[in-house]
């Protein structure tokens, strides 16, 4: 017998006890639980989202659509880069006033190659106001897994308020689970030392969040 | 309203003040107590230890010798959650182990007329001044199966603040296990005094006098580390409290 | 589970060693007191706690109800999206098939994602006899790594070391592993997790083969779902050509749907925080299909039994593959505060620990006997617990099983039991106390020749007394029980004196 028919075997057996139920599973499991926390109007969950991404030390800029490259160019500069990782579909014009050099994200790109990049500038598929975080889905202007993890500095651009949701729920309605999925709440942090949290391990230790619009 | 004092095996046995103190303070509060002799012990450290069948002739015991009044009052946080949580648990075991439904049909009836002390003030009387007098600084230790196991709440502090001349003060991780847990405290003797320990040092620090709960067996754990550990600071049963009186103080 | 806590003592005299430690006990006083307060903040903040934890309960409850249809499910999903499925149904057999599949793609070296359920099979142990090392990529990991050390916490394996004890690990070992800890390193937090992400970096840009467990695997979907803080996970999930992610058969959630209630209540319940600083999730693999290149090229998944079928069996324990590995359970454990991890002889310690290894494991071994009475019973972990796992119920079930003996299921069979050796005396006395109290006159009487002898007792016992009298005294016997008193003052009311 294969391990596959055993372990099948075995659980059929272990559940001899247990009454035979058919309830479909949308009536098996009440969920009383809430789809949001609390009501906010639009802009309250922007600044909802603003704040717990600040809170977990992620830094926060807004800004409108037109300011957007003017800003990404000074936040290049400010960290004093010189080479930025770009996913293939990122918008043209947002690093349009920056010249620093721009690495494309290629499948053949190895990971040493990757590590001599300083920045990466994406864009996000959703952003969860309640738990501060922002979601990564490999789009095309958010590229490959790797970019947003082996750069130390990661730059992140959330289209307000349509990307933004409230809570978890409503970010796993609009999520395709065949894409894989990052979700990021600021910067890496460890709580492996006596227990409290400290920034910055191993992905990103610089995390900035533009809300744009 | 007449009920009945379950007072406990071990505050029979060694705690008889206790047991004074619940009678003297329910019949200033006009309840009629009765305590039926026949009573013993509700089966809990049996059921604990591991010893569920054994402790099931206990439990139909205490059915048969409680069964008849209105309502069970008992001065322990834990022999009062054996009864309302575990006796209907006993009763499903049993079904499950395909012995029918008589096991949970016997024990139903006690299940629900079982009070704590403090439950039966607060829900049951409607009081939370008891018309106690007991000028002494105290500090509360809530026993785990009366703070999780019953849900006792603010139930004892409300009645404590209540008490004229007495000052409550916090006790810091009031909320953590004292260290008995009955069979526990032999079993695994080294991390119960520890947790006892901590649990006098920590009442020490509040500088109170009396160190207050609402239950014996916890108490016998704390009293027994505090006279140890020479703190001076003495246990005292929440009952003695509430049942002092400017005119009969307790001792 | 792992080898490495074979001959274990039994939990109380492996408990007095570290109720003795006084670094020890100052560690984890610190870290679980650290966590405690900010796990209740994060509850706090949602006001639907309670019907979270409730749907998470029934979410479990019924996967594992249909658990054969749902590991059916996610073998096709995953399968459809480029992965293949292993099964093992023990340790060994898992071991085996990672082995055999490092060796495949010619590698001898792995990096790995902490992952409890490598630890509980010895992974790396099996790995290294075959000439493969694998790297612990987890801060904590690490630390247990390089200090040749067992890990205490399922969430902090390092928790009983103190940034002072990490410093000089890093100090002493980092040079034997690869990178040397750099210079002049301090223990202040921050520069010991720097010196780890220096030490590490190299492994990860260089591995080929990554090994990860995961924290939940959707069956409609066949996606895997790992939570972590440092980004080492996504440095192991998406870097290496080949990931291997070894899962208890208990991690499934039927739907995707499922995982709004796990992504909510997992975070605040193990780091007490709204979310946790990275979250992984990946169908298969990317090969033939948009992102062509993100991530490994080959996904192998292997589902592991190793004893929770048995578990299954059981009806009352079989709530402990609720668990979802949070770790609140340990951080709000009083006994677990004072005896340390290690005590409890698993890769699984504290509460869940006392109601898992038993299961996993079997009573057989003093050890595992000894954990279910490895409570006070005071309900915290109950009472924490994100999917409603009554440990307390559990443990009482498993006492009542090394007592009494009983039917339990191993490795797929019925066997019975017998009560085990060393509990013969106290079943005598319970059952002389069950005979006493069935009996009022003989409970009297006991009371009476008590309260007569009053002052013959002495403060402290000798012999088995001395488990109690060792640190406390005894309560001084009344002159006369309650009984008495109630009979000879007719309830009180023929009372002498004032007093009453």
């Amino acid at each position: 017998m294969s391990s596959r028919e055993l372990i099948l075997g075995r659980v059929r057996r272990a559940l001899a006890d247990v009454p035979p139920d058919d309830t479909p599973y949308e009536d098996a499991v009440a969920r009383g639980y809430l789809r949001e926390h609390g009501e906010r109007g639009v802009e309250e969950t922007v600044e909802l989202l603003a704040e717990n991404l600040a809170d977990y030390r992620a830094i926060v800029h807004r800004c409108g659509e037109d300011e957007l490259p003017s800003l990404l160019a000074r936040l290049l500069a400010e960290r004093k880069a010189s080479t930025v990782l770009v996913p293939s579909g990122l918008e043209e014009s947002w690093l349009a006033g920056t010249d620093v050099a721009r690495v494309a994200d290629r499948a053949e790109s190895g990971p040493h190659e990757l590590d001599a990049v300083d920045s990466v500038v994406t864009a996000c598929a959703v952003a969860v106001a309640e738990t501060g975080t922002i979601v990564l889905d490999g789009g095309p202007d958010q590229g490959r897994r790797r970019i947003t993890l082996i750069p130390d500095h990661h730059i992140c651009v959330v289209r307000v308020p349509g990307q933004v949701v409230s809570s978890v729920p409503q970010a796993l309605e609009r999520l395709d689970p065949g894409r894989p999925l990052t979700w990021i709440s600021g910067p890496s942090a460890t709580s492996d030392i006596e227990l409290d949290r400290v920034e910055g391990v191993h992905g990103p230790r610089t995390l900035e969040v533009i809300l744009v619009g | 309203m007449r009920v009945a004092l379950f007072l406990t095996c071990v505050n029979d046995t060694l705690y008889p003040d206790t047991g004074r103190a619940v009678v003297k303070l329910l019949t200033r509060l006009g309840v009629e107590v009765d305590f039926p002799m026949a009573q013993t012990c509700c089966g809990q450290a049996h059921y604990n230890t591991g010893y569920r069948h054994e402790a099931e002739p206990l439990a139909r015991h205490f059915s048969d010798v409680f069964g008849e009044y209105e309502a069970i009052v008992t001065p322990s946080g834990s022999c009062g959650a054996m009864v309302r949580e575990l006796y209907p648990r006993m009763g499903e075991r049993a079904r499950a182990e395909g012995r029918g439904d008589a096991l949970a049909a016997t024990l139903a009836p006690v299940v629900p007329k079982t009070y704590e002390l403090t439950e039966f003030l607060v829900d049951v009387l409607g009081v939370t001044d008891v018309g106690a007098y007991y000028p002494h600084t105290v500090t509360y230790h809530p026993t785990c199966h009366g703070l999780r196991g019953l849900g006792l709440g603010d139930r004892p502090r409300r009645l404590l603040q209540a008490v004229e001349g007495l000052e409550l003060v916090e006790l810091p991780g009031a909320d953590e296990c004292c260290g008995f847990g009955g069979t526990f405290a032999l079993k695994n003797a080294d991390v119960s005094a520890a947790m006892g320990t901590d649990k006098v040092r920590n009442a020490e620090a509040t500088g109170a006098e009396v160190l207050c709960a609402a239950d014996n067996s916890c108490l016998m754990h704390i009293g027994g580390t505090m006279t140890r550990l020479r703190t001076g600071m003495r246990p005292v049963h929440l009952a003695e409290i509430l049942a002092s009186t400017e005119r009969e103080p307790a001792l | 589970m792992s080898g490495t806590f074979v001959g274990m003592p039994a939990f109380p005299e492996a408990a007095r060693e570290a109720v003795a430690d006084p670094t020890l006990r100052g560690n984890l006083r610190h870290a679980t007191h650290t966590i405690r307060a900010k796990r209740a903040a994060a509850v706090a903040e949602v006001s639907d706690w309670a019907e979270l934890r409730e749907a998470g309960k029934r979410i479990k409850d019924h996967t594992l109800r249909h658990l054969d249809r749902y590991l059916v499910q996610l073998e096709e999903a995953v399968t459809a999206a480029g992965g293949t499925v292993h099964w093992a149904a023990d340790a060994e057999e898992a071991n085996r098939i990672v082995t055999r599949l490092v060796k495949e793609t010619g590698e001898s070296e792995v990096v790995k994602v902490k992952s409890m359920a490598t630890q509980e099979i010895g992974l790396n142990e099996a790995l290294e006899a075959e000439g493969i090392r694998a790297y612990e990529t987890d801060l904590a990991e690490l630390i247990v790594q390089l200090g040749k050390d067992r890990p205490s916490h399922i969430l902090v394996p390092a928790i009983h070391r103190n940034r002072g004890e990490i410093r000089d690990i890093f100090r002493a070992e980092m040079g034997e592993w690869g990178r040397p800890a750099p210079e002049g390193l301090t223990d202040t937090p921050a520069e010991l997790a720097e010196a780890a992400r220096l030490h590490l970096r190299e492994k990860f840009l260089r591995a080929k083969v990554g090994i990860s467990g995961a924290n939940f695997m959707v069956a409609e979907t066949g996606t895997l779902v790992v939570v972590e803080s440092e980004g080492n996970g996504r440095m192991c999930l998406t870097l290496p050509q080949t990931l291997i992610s070894v899962v208890g058969i208990e991690k499934i959630v039927p739907t995707w749907r499922d995982l709004e209630v796990f992504l909510q209540t997992l975070p605040r319940s193990s780091t007490a925080e709204r979310m946790n600083p990275y979250t992984s999730t990946w169908t298969g693999t990317r090969d033939g299909r948009a992102g062509e290149g993100d991530g490994p090229r080959a996904f192998h998944l292997v589902l592991l039994d190793n004893g929770r079928t048995d578990t299954l069996a059981d009806e009352v324990g079989r709530q402990a593959l609720r668990c979802i590995r949070c770790s609140a359970c340990l951080n709000v454990c009083p006994v677990y505060e004072r005896a340390g991890g290690h005590a409890y002889g698993s890769v699984y310690p504290g509460p869940i620990g006392a109601i898992l290894s038993p299961q996993l494991r079997g009573t057989g071994s003093e050890i595992d006997a000894s954990l279910p009475y490895a409570s006070s019973l005071c309900g915290a972990c109950y009472e924490v617990c994100p999917v409603a796992i009554d440990i307390p119920e559990v443990l009482v079930h498993l006492r009542e099983r090394v007592v009494e003996g009983g039917t339990v299921t191993r490795e797929g069979n019925k066997v019975v039991l017998k009560p085990a050796r060393g509990h013969a005396a106290e079943r005598a006395a319970m059952r002389a106390a069950r005979w006493a109290f069935a009996r009022p006159g003989a409970l009297r009487a006991g009371q009476r020749l008590a309260s007569r002898t009053r002052a013959l007792h002495p403060r402290t016992l000798p012999g088995p007394g001395r488990a109690w009298s060792a640190a406390r005294d005894l309560p001084a016997v009344p002159a006369e029980p309650f009984r008495d008193w109630w009979r000879r003052t007719n309830g009180g009311n023929a009372e002498e004196g004032t007093t009453k």
